[in-house]
């Protein structure tokens, strides 16, 4: 196993890598901002290192600092995360040039996989389902209007390079597509330095369900079955659980055969999620990869025992998959709900100090969390701050313990979303088990109020 | 005269007015970029922007003075 892991990341997820390591045995190099000097990870990492002041830009995303650190402390092996550098193909090919192990995917993967117009392309190639549309970029808005009557309104309208909604646009009309297209264009040529655009089918009232992969380098992918996160705000996920109370078993196994092929395409390795949008008549499409450990993988380590922090540096260091699609079972039901430093109806974000918290305790039980009291939630980075995870027999006793949970659960000296999300864990609409991602929209804030542009 | 000050912590990320210039009641002034989200701040009273504070990239605090309208 590798002797030290340098963990490319901050908040919750570094404290999360650093326990998997201690338990197996492995250092663990952290790097912090100015900002996080006093956080949790930089405490209980082997070694901490300091890499730059509190905006991203200067520090958790400047690679020659990162590597400078792996080089300095031995490092064999850097497990990027989620977010920041964890995506980023020219990271991966850095670490694996500087002749040190990357935890993930081979950098030529994660290019693919990180264009959606390429990622489309791999998918209907390997035979998966994907939204009737476009597979090259449109030039311009007329060429996008000609499309857009082809496909048939409402459309999509996406970036290729996008993520977290920016560049993203429903359009019912092309009066609506001429005002969208070019603004979209720009906005993703500023945010992503690549405005390349298309358009797909809009499915109304999707859920979205994405199975989680492990891959091995000997060609082995095992699904580990499907969580659903159709609870969104923003065009982020706040709410997430295995497996999905909506889908049949018939249409488990499609979408787990789905993944595998998806997978084995691309000749993926390393820990993975294929998510896809599936509509009322369960019919699947495939709507991106994520190409890393997600925010929700405890949630499916709850039902199967597995710890994929583990399952992913046995990867990465070369180990086969000990265990077969067959082994592994899934048993009860878990549902995490992220914690974010936010103003519960307006979402505004609410940086500051955090003057007490208190965590409620009990059976089915796990936070994973990245603050205590006297922490000061900083305005640079994602506001989400803890994640709240319930473990129970069925998907009822699961809602009972998180509604309990969230109940016991005190942040104060800012505000978080915890009255929306007992609010969310508690209506009718969740507790049936057919969520989509209309949800937040449609049950939590009636239109009328909603804040925001 | 107002001042328009900052509703949260975080970096200017857009001056959408300069110094001289009609603003409406409610119009948007400046945008916040404070925990990966975009926070538009906007003038209370129509007037005159007299004097802005700060600049595109600067680091605010909750309350700090953004702008002068008159």
């Amino acid at each position: 196993m590798f002797k030290k892991v340098l963990i490319a990341n901050r908040g919750e997820i570094a404290r999360r890598v650093i326990r998997t390591c201690k338990r197996l045995g492995i250092e663990t190099v952290a790097i912090y901002s100015e900002a996080d000097k006093d956080s949790l990870h930089v405490k209980e990492a082997t070694e901490s290192f300091c890499i730059g002041k509190p905006p991203v830009a200067q520090s958790y995303l400047n690679i020659e600092a990162i590597l400078d650190v792996a080089k300095e402390t031995g490092t064999d092996a850097v497990h990027p995360g989620y977010g920041l550098l964890s995506e980023n193909a020219s990271f991966a090919k850095r670490v694996e040039e500087a002749g040190l192990t990357f935890i993930g995917p081979k950098s030529n993967v994660i290019q693919t996989m990180g264009s959606k117009l390429e990622a489309r392309k791999a998918m209907q190639q390997a035979g998966v389902p994907i939204v009737q549309g476009v597979n090259e970029p449109i030039a311009d808005t007329d060429e996008a209007s000609k499309i857009a009557e082809e496909i048939g309104y409402p459309v999509m309208l996406k970036a290729s390079a996008g993520g977290g909604g920016i560049g993203m646009q429903l359009v019912n009309n092309e009066e609506e597509l001429r005002k969208a297209f070019e603004g979209n264009q720009k906005r993703a040529q500023s945010f992503f330095g690549d405005g390349t655009m298309f358009i797909e089918k809009f499915i109304a009232e999707p859920h979205h369900i994405e199975v989680q992969v492990l891959a091995d380098a000997y060609g082995n992918v095992v699904p580990v079955f499907e969580r659903e996160c159709s609870i969104q705000r923003r065009n982020q996920k706040v709410v997430e659980e295995a497996p999905s109370p909506f889908i049949s078993e018939e249409t488990r196994k499609k979408m787990l055969d789905a993944a595998v092929d998806a997978a084995k395409h691309i000749g993926y390795t390393n820990a993975g999620t294929i998510e896809f949008l599936v509509d009322r008549d369960q019919n699947f499409y495939f709507l991106e990869m994520n190409t890393r450990l997600q925010v929700e993988h405890p949630v499916t380590e709850e039902i199967t025992g597995l710890d994929l922090v583990e399952q992913q540096l046995k990867v990465a260091k070369g180990e086969k998959l000990a265990f077969t699609r067959e082994d592994i079972q899934k048993n009860g039901h878990a549902i995490e709900v992220r914690i974010y430093a936010e103003h519960p109806v307006t979402f505004f974000p609410s940086p500051g100090k955090i003057t007490k918290l208190e965590l409620p305790e009990g059976e089915g039980i796990r936070h994973e969390i990245a603050v205590e009291t006297g922490s000061d939630v900083t305005p640079f980075y994602d506001p989400m701050i803890a994640k709240l995870v319930v473990f129970g027999a069925t998907r009822e006793e699961a809602c009972t313990r998180l509604a309990d949970a969230l109940r016991g659960y005190v942040v104060e000296g800012i505000q978080t979303n915890i009255p929306m999300l007992l609010k969310t864990v508690t209506h009718e609409q969740f507790l049936s088990g057919v969520t989509t991602t209309k949800f937040v929209e449609e049950y939590y804030l009636p239109k009328a109020t909603t804040v925001g542009k | 005269m107002t001042i328009v000050k900052a509703s949260m912590a975080g970096t200017v990320w857009k001056v959408l007015v300069s110094e001289g210039e009609q603003v409406a009641a409610d119009q948007d002034v400046v945008i916040l970029e404070s925990m990966k989200m975009e926070i538009p701040i906007a003038a209370e009273e129509a007037g005159t922007v007299k004097r802005i504070i700060i600049a595109e990239g600067d680091f605010i605090n909750v309350d700090d003075d953004l702008m002068e309208i008159e």
